[in-house]
């Protein structure tokens, strides 16, 4: 046996778990996307058609589509960057000499994250209840007037971004508080030495030090806010007037409760093809700045 | 294969067992919806007793997640032996195949009576001429009304036309002091729909093929809708929003709630005993006189791959008699399918629920086409756009009849597909 074999032969029970388990579902769902498979054609298979590109044809030329499409955005937009700022606030703060009780803030920041979305979205509706809101209430101090959290369709999605925000940010702080780790002291010294202020030390230390672990972070939360779902799920059902319904809930509703698991497959591909090339052209950017 | 893969698969093999030993020789699977399961094992003893050779499961699935079951379970061909079954469902699970026809165990029983029951839901159970489900409880959405409020505006009857209606709501309404004629949550398409009954054009055309929305008739209930929220006598919120609609009603925030039976209950409970003589019930206005109501409710179904179906039709039959339907309506406050339920018990005395009564006698069913459910949630998300004034009615109607026939191409193509496959040898 040659070299060649013996590693095909290491690979293949990994191979074939990957292909069996990964690749030959994805093929499916992309045959599935190609028919209109639905309530009938479960019936009956007789009555399945094969429709090629009609789905995506379809979904292309639906208003419903381009506006989850567009919510889908706009969570991505605003959540990732607010996201990321807010988990780099945490792990600096975490990271520097001065603050006490550092395990105690790790473990009760990350809880969030580790906790299931549909328990804190139960006190999170209460903190957003127009009435009885503790949100409202606290705004009610500085003589604000009560905001409609989650029943005025411009409010909704900025309630479900503060949401999923806070819930998710604890995992961003713990690699980046990784990444400040790494970062030797010794340059730091060095730059007090040379009369470097706080921040000069991060504009001109941790901030380029931080880039490879910053990229990944968010390569990791632009792909994992694409796939809203659970927040809108449980706090709006994509209401009101579908203004929090994400490509995935609409996917979801194709799927699991209108049964038409045509269509679904072609959202899923669609949305697919688009994360694709939202995180080629961040990776692309990444790595030009790398090279400047 | 390592020790933990070894270990998954015999937890698996167990699992599987563990399903397929509770196809019991008698035991039957019961499935219910809601708060219908916590009721219903109350009722079971003294079924088994009856008959002591059955034993009876009984799994109770959320509202929410109940359709989604189902249907996986049609897919997994894992159902159980009967289940309850929305009204608005039927249709689907027919065209799916998945349910026992009953009608010759109807014809033997000798507790199952047909003119015992209210015409209309017992009509919703036939379908394409096929009779598919016994009715378990109806429901249908009227008015609560205050009857303190509308005496003090000068009224003393609840309206019987929808311009009674009208003047009422703007008498009652003061949005300025945060008081609105009727809540109306904007995500329920059941207020809407019933209002759309009561016109002389059904919602959808041509044997089911394409929507109606654009009839007059529709466009009339559509007007009278999205006008209730124009001239502010309803506010424009979901039920997500209404939160407690019991209290505000109480307090006097709505002086109508448009809903149904089980809010008699609701209000029983929630409101002090004092107040219980201030709000009342009532049947729906109609356009020009006493309106229809949509017909709606449970009713019991056999699985066509049931394995017990003798066994779930005693069940059934135990279930709808009608000193067990009135302790299931005393248990829970479903409304009994039957007539002769209503004549004794709890029911016969009770003012509140003689609207219902009166009501359930003029009830229209919504178009039987498996794709209803979706197109009755699109026709709402477009009235809701209507409501918020994105749209005008005209532009609302001609965009609900485009969304229904988009839904509605699969079923038009099988249509004339198996007539072709008919006309053919």
């Amino acid at each position: 046996m040659n070299r060649q074999h013996a590693a095909w032969g290491f690979l293949a029970p990994a191979l074939l778990v990957l292909g069996i388990f990964f690749l030959l579902p994805v093929i499916a769902a992309f045959g599935l996307s190609l028919t209109d498979y639905d309530l009938y054609a479960l019936a009956d298979i007789r009555h399945l058609r094969f429709v090629a590109l009609h789905n995506y044809w379809d979904l292309l030329h639906q208003p419903k589509f381009w506006s989850a499409l567009g919510h889908t955005f706009y969570f991505v937009v605003v959540g990732v960057p607010l996201s990321i700022l807010v988990s780099l606030g945490a792990a600096l703060l975490l990271n520097s000499p001065w603050v006490r009780g550092k395990t105690f803030f790790r473990t009760a920041l990350f809880a969030p994250v580790v906790t299931t979305v549909v328990a804190v979205a139960v006190v999170w509706r209460y903190i957003f209840n127009t009435k009885y809101g503790l949100l409202n209430y606290v705004l009610g101090l500085v003589g604000i007037h009560p905001v409609d959290w989650l029943g005025d369709p411009h409010w909704a999605m900025p309630a479900i971004i503060l949401f999923a925000v806070w819930k998710n940010f604890g995992y961003n702080m713990i690699i980046l508080l990784a990444g400040l780790q790494a970062i030797p002291g010794d340059l730091y010294e060095a730059a007090r030495i040379d009369g470097a202020s706080v921040v000069q030390q991060f504009r001109h230390i941790t901030l380029p030090m931080l880039r490879p672990t910053l990229l990944m972070v968010a390569i990791l939360t632009v792909s994992g806010y694409f796939q809203l779902f659970a927040e809108p799920y449980v706090m709006t059902e994509g209401g009101p007037l579908q203004s929090t319904t994400s490509v995935l809930y609409l996917m979801y509703n194709e799927g699991f409760k209108w049964w038409n698991f045509g269509t679904a497959s072609a959202v899923a591909f669609l949305l697919f093809v688009i994360m694709f090339a939202v995180t080629g052209l961040m990776l692309r950017v990444g790595r030009r700045g790398e090279a400047a | 294969m390592g020790p933990w893969a070894l270990r998954l698969l015999a937890v698996a093999a167990l699992l599987l067992a563990g399903c397929s030993s509770s196809r019991d020789a008698h035991t039957l699977t019961f499935w219910t919806i809601g708060r219908e399961g916590e009721a219903v094992v109350k009722l079971l003893p003294e079924f088994e007793r009856e008959h002591p050779d059955i034993k009876v499961k009984v799994q109770q699935m959320p509202l929410s997640a109940a359709h989604q079951k189902l249907l996986t379970a049609f897919a997994g061909d894992s159902t159980p032996d009967l289940t309850q079954l929305g009204n608005t469902w039927l249709p689907e699970f027919a065209a799916l195949n998945a349910l026992e026809p009953l009608q010759s165990r109807v014809d033997r029983s000798a507790v199952i009576k047909p003119d015992d029951y209210f015409a209309s839901i017992w009509s919703i159970n036939r379908i394409d001429g096929v009779f598919y489900g016994v009715p378990w409880y109806v429901d249908t959405r009227l008015l609560f009304y205050r009857r303190d409020l509308l005496k003090a505006a000068g009224f003393d009857q609840p309206p019987r036309t929808w311009a009674q209606w009208r003047s009422m709501l703007a008498a009652l309404s003061h949005p300025g002091q945060g008081t609105y004629g009727i809540l109306l949550p904007t995500n329920e398409y059941e207020q809407l729909m019933s209002l759309a009954l009561q016109q002389p054009e059904t919602m959808l055309r041509d044997g089911g093929r394409y929507g109606n929305f654009r009839s007059a008739g529709f466009k009339r209930a559509l007007t009278f809708y999205v006008d209730t929220f124009r001239l502010r006598q309803a506010p424009a919120i979901t039920n997500v929003e209404a939160g407690n609609p019991w209290e505000e009603f109480g307090r006097g925030v709505y002086a109508f709630y448009f809903s149904g039976p089980w809010n008699i209950g609701e209000f029983r409970q929630r409101l002090p005993a004092d107040r219980e003589g201030l709000w009342a019930t009532a049947p729906l206005p109609g356009p020009d006189g006493p309106g229809v109501g949509a017909a709606g409710g449970s009713s019991l179904v056999v699985f066509r791959r049931s394995v017990h179906k003798d066994e779930a039709w005693a069940l059934i039959e135990y279930l709808s008699r009608p000193d067990v339907q009135q302790r299931f309506y005393d248990l829970l406050g479903n409304m009994p399918a039957r007539r002769s339920a209503w004549d004794g018990g709890s029911l016969r005395d009770d003012p509140k629920v003689q609207a219902f009564r009166e009501q359930l006698e003029h009830l229209k069913p919504s178009p039987a086409v498996p794709e209803w459910e979706r197109i009755a949630n699109e026709m709402q998300l477009v009235a809701a756009q209507a409501v918020a004034g994105e749209l005008t009615v005209d532009e609302a109607a001609a965009e609900m009849d485009r969304r229904a026939d988009r839904i509605l191409e699969k079923r038009r193509w099988i249509l004339d597909h198996s007539h072709i496959a008919q006309a053919s040898p």
